[in-house]
């Protein structure tokens, strides 16, 4: 079970999307996972045939536990007694503060664990979404496994005042199957997420603030002319220059970009920028547009555009949870000039932005307006000082300034 | 359209972009992004479902004339008896 995000201690399995036997190489989607804050589509850091899968569907297991075993390419097929072999995910997971260690003997892999119930997926989440108990549930599948159909049977008696012919509706999350979380369990189990990252962040990392206006005269100017050139459909947002700007910014300054892990900063060489979606109901996530400063401005609409829908839908890739390396958190649509940000560990840096407006602006002794921004900079003193945070700060202000090189 | 229907029409596009909104209560006088808690990537994609279902296709210097629900009646209906005429 991967760890994605610090703040995440177990996950369960919702389906496997490969089965034993298959090839699978680096980058496939082989399980989707719930986890407190989303659904994620686990994807695969390694290349090989997918042998064995340890934990079925509908089970929750912690972070460190061996999902399935694969065998890499060059490999020989093992005997019987499983040899060193990579186990799905938690390979790339750096950012890991503690990653429990994981069994050495892998649980067997069949189903039939005496006592325990034998229950299809669709049936737990049927089950959750009904209230049914399914220890009193009969089964009446294959191997006396509980079925959806027995669980709807059994709700039915336990709840008569229930019209028997409405039919369970199944979200259906891209053809894939919706997570096991009602939206009010979902919504509880993030607070409590956030809760312990913050909790976890102002406990143990030493915040140090910067904050400057920004001019953006020149930056808007041009959004507005590129903007008048598009049709509706391929127009920009402004918060597509700023996350271009830091992510340059983080290239040139490179003391804010990386991680803190044992008790040392690990610079990262690729910039992927974190930004912060909230979510309609409350909460909020962070996934990462990857390496955003190789990337033009119509490419990063695109990501932010595909992350917002996908955030707001609940359905993210492991890659984007885990491994942003300096997190971006704009309120400025909800009309707040000035952000104070709590740094999302294991980073080292989050930048804030506030609205943009009009503001009295003195330059070359006159005075005018300008729609101007406020800019700040919450970051680990561990990791940097005042004095590279100013320079971050700078960069960003001189990148905003020549829009067209964005 | 009559403004019935582009009222129709515009609530709903708001449906699938606020999903858990009181739409139906949308005080036609007010401030639209205030009461259902737009952000700017909703606008923006409020402005391309506005297109998809109509054919006008707003510039970014109009959307401050597509503040309330009442204003965006207006606006749009505005638009489409001017793409009538020229057609």
């Amino acid at each position: 079970m991967p760890l994605l995000g610090a703040d995440m201690e177990a996950g369960t399995i919702v389906q496997w999307l490969k089965k034993p036997g298959d090839a699978v190489k680096r980058g496939d989607i082989i399980a989707v996972i719930d986890t407190e804050k989303a659904t994620i589509e686990v994807e695969l850091f390694e290349t090989g045939t997918l042998q064995s899968i340890i934990v079925p569907e509908g089970e929750k297991v912690p972070v460190g536990t061996v999902l399935a075993l694969i065998r890499t390419d060059g490999e020989v097929a093992p005997p019987a007694e499983a040899r060193p072999q990579v186990a799905v995910a938690p390979a790339r997971v750096a950012p890991a503060p503690t990653i429990p260690v994981r069994p050495k003997q892998p649980p067997p892999v069949t189903p039939a664990v005496p006592g325990r119930l034998r229950v299809s997926p669709l049936a737990v989440r049927v089950a959750i979404e009904l209230g049914v108990d399914l220890s009193t549930v009969r089964g009446t599948g294959q191997g006396a496994a509980i079925t959806a159909a027995d669980v709807q049977r059994a709700a039915k008696v336990a709840i008569p005042e229930k019209p028997p012919s409405v039919p369970v509706e199944v979200p259906e999350v891209k053809g894939r199957r919706a997570p096991t979380m009602s939206p009010a369990e979902r919504h509880a189990a993030m607070r409590k997420a956030i809760a312990a990252a913050m909790a976890r962040s102002k406990r143990e990392i030493p915040h140090y603030y910067l904050g400057t206006w920004i001019n953006l005269s020149r930056a808007m100017a041009w959004l507005e002319a590129e903007n008048l050139k598009r049709p509706v459909t391929e127009r920009l947002l402004y918060s597509v220059m700023l996350l271009k700007a830091v992510a340059l910014a983080s290239r040139e300054i490179p003391d804010l970009n990386g991680f803190w892990i044992d008790g040392a900063f690990r610079l990262s060489e690729a910039v992927h920028v974190g930004v912060a979606i909230s979510l309609r109901q409350g909460g909020l996530i962070a996934p990462a547009i990857h390496d955003l400063d190789k990337k033009g401005l119509d490419e990063i609409m695109g990501n932010l555009r595909d992350l917002v829908k996908r955030v707001r839908a609940g359905v993210l890739r492991s890659s984007e949870i885990m491994d942003a390396t300096i997190t971006v958190t704009s309120l400025g649509d909800q009309g707040v000039e000035t952000v104070f940000g709590i740094i999302y560990p294991p980073q080292v840096a989050l930048v804030g932005f506030g609205k943009i407006s009009e503001h009295p602006w003195a330059a070359n002794g006159m005075i005018g307006t300008k729609p101007v921004m406020n800019a700040t900079l919450a970051a680990d003193h561990r990791a940097s000082d005042g004095h590279r945070g100013a320079l971050f700060l700078a960069a960003i202000d001189r990148h905003l300034q020549e829009p067209e090189k964005l | 359209m009559t403004d019935e229907e582009v009222k129709a029409l515009l609530l709903r596009e708001l449906r699938k972009i606020a999903p858990e909104a009181e739409v139906d209560e949308i005080e036609p006088a007010a401030d639209l992004r205030q009461q259902i808690d737009l952000d700017s990537m909703d606008i923006l994609n409020f402005m391309v479902a506005i297109h998809a279902a109509t054919g006008v296709d707003i510039p970014e210097a109009d959307y401050p004339k597509l503040t309330t629900l009442r204003e965006a009646i207006g606006y749009l209906r505005g638009r489409m008896e001017g793409a009538a005429k020229l057609s």
